[in-house]
């Protein structure tokens, strides 16, 4: 074998890239060792995954199928170094299984099983020479690591950008400011105000207003359960920052406990004009607009 | 820099071009208050479009024109308040308390008609109730 014509010349601890040279050595014997045992290995794999219950959310043979892929990406990270093509497949893996309800730990449990189960089979390989066995782990050991941290860390960074994704999507389903009339504008809000997205309604209020040019505005807050000092600060700040822009601010949909809160912990909102309902609301705007909603005239009944 | 004053019919147009100092400003209120009086103007309007900044002092100046030429005959609109503007303003607290706003020149002057329009017949109202 080529590695053991190699062993006599191993270098001292003292000579680093003597020495990094033959860990470089070890590795691609370590890499011809999982190559030839690779149907062995991977089948070990697979079956401790299902018996450890993880990736339940996937059938045995796609199980199998991951398996054999993240075998090769990783024989082949191990091989050349590099984590380029490890960390992109990782990345196409969760975007994949991510929406399966894959969870964190699953995947970090099945890297590390295969971690187990080739430093075993080099166990098995190696246990008669124990010096070698050590200086094989020496080498295998700090990129399986990497591998196993690349591979976590992709799962997680796609986790978090599908979530902050969808974070944004909400955002901006939450908001929509409507004109349902020439120059009026309704901003039905649904949920809950923290401070961030009551400043993000207010910019995108007074941007519609700008551009629809209009008058009066009917903001609705039945959807709101329940607001505190802080959201009806907001509140008054945007009808303010509305009038700034020349728009009347009609608020409508104050529940009966909200109109308790609001008088209890003590909010001035003598400056706000509120209406009962949303159609109360439309129909002050369109009086202040000077609008007059007539029904058609009932056609009469010929004699 | 000096802010110009047009007259148009019965109203003064102020339109502020640049960033304007506290001197500015000050020059600003003594010319329109001497002006409301020497034009018999019945309104003032007031264009910041080109402001990007509002500090305390300028909020104060334009709540002062609006008082004082209430005081001389006036009506006065602040006209052009950018979005950021006014949200930057209101949570600073300077809210412009009891001065009328519109959002360009043309709401402005739409607003000032109106206002004439309902003095005129309050005005009418009580001639024809005496």
């Amino acid at each position: 074998m080529a590695a053991k014509g190699k062993d006599p010349q191993a270098p001292s601890p003292l000579d680093p890239q003597a020495q990094s040279e033959s860990t470089a050595a070890l590795l691609r014997e370590l890499v011809a060792h999982l190559r030839q045992n690779r149907t062995q290995l991977r089948e070990e794999w697979a079956r401790r995954i299902t018996r450890a219950q993880l990736l339940t959310a996937m059938t045995e043979e796609e199980i199998f199928a991951e398996a054999t892929s993240v075998y090769d990406n990783y024989v082949e990270a191990l091989e050349t170094g590099t984590f380029e093509a490890l960390q992109a497949y990782a990345r196409n893996l969760s975007e994949r299984i991510i929406p399966r309800g894959v969870e964190t730990h699953e995947v970090v449990g099945i890297v590390l099983l295969l971690r187990d189960v080739l430093a075993r089979s080099l166990f098995g390989k190696y246990h008669e020479d124990f010096d070698k066995l050590n200086r094989i782990l020496d080498a295998y050991e700090p990129a399986a690591n990497r591998v196993a941290n690349t591979v976590a860390v992709g799962f997680v960074q796609e986790r978090e950008r599908i979530i902050r994704q969808q974070q944004e999507a909400i955002r901006e389903l939450s908001t929509p400011v409507l004109q349902v009339r020439e120059r009026l504008l309704i901003l039905p809000i649904i949920g809950v105000i923290d401070p961030q997205r009551a400043r993000q309604l207010t910019e995108q209020l007074l941007r519609a207003i700008r551009t629809n040019r209009a008058k009066v505005v009917v903001i609705d807050i039945t959807g709101v359960a329940a607001m505190d000092s802080n959201v009806a600060n907001h509140l008054v700040q945007t009808v303010e920052a509305s009038r700034l822009l020349g728009a009347t601010v009609i608020v409508t949909g104050l529940s009966p406990e909200i109109a308790q809160t609001l008088v209890t912990i003590g909010v001035d909102l003598s400056e706000m004009a509120t209406v009962g309902d949303l159609q109360g609301g439309i129909e002050e705007a369109e009086r202040l607009l000077g609008y007059k909603v007539v029904p058609l005239e009932e056609p009469v009944p010929k004699p | 820099m000096e802010v110009p004053i047009l007259k148009q019919g019965l109203y003064l147009i102020a339109s502020i071009q640049s960033a304007l100092t506290d001197a500015d400003l000050s020059a600003l209120r003594e010319a329109l208050i001497e002006r409301v009086g020497k034009y018999r103007a019945r309104g003032v309007i007031v264009d910041v479009t080109a402001l990007d900044v509002m500090d305390s002092f300028a909020v104060r100046t334009l709540r002062d024109i609006a008082h004082m030429a209430r005081l001389r005959g006036a009506e006065t609109v602040i006209v052009g308040i950018q979005p950021e503007v006014a949200f930057a303003m209101v949570q600073l607290g300077l809210t412009l308390k009891g001065v009328s706003t519109a959002l360009d020149l043309e709401e402005g002057l739409a607003y000032l008609d109106r206002q004439g329009q309902e003095r005129l017949e309050r005005v009418r109202g009580r001639v024809t109730r005496g």
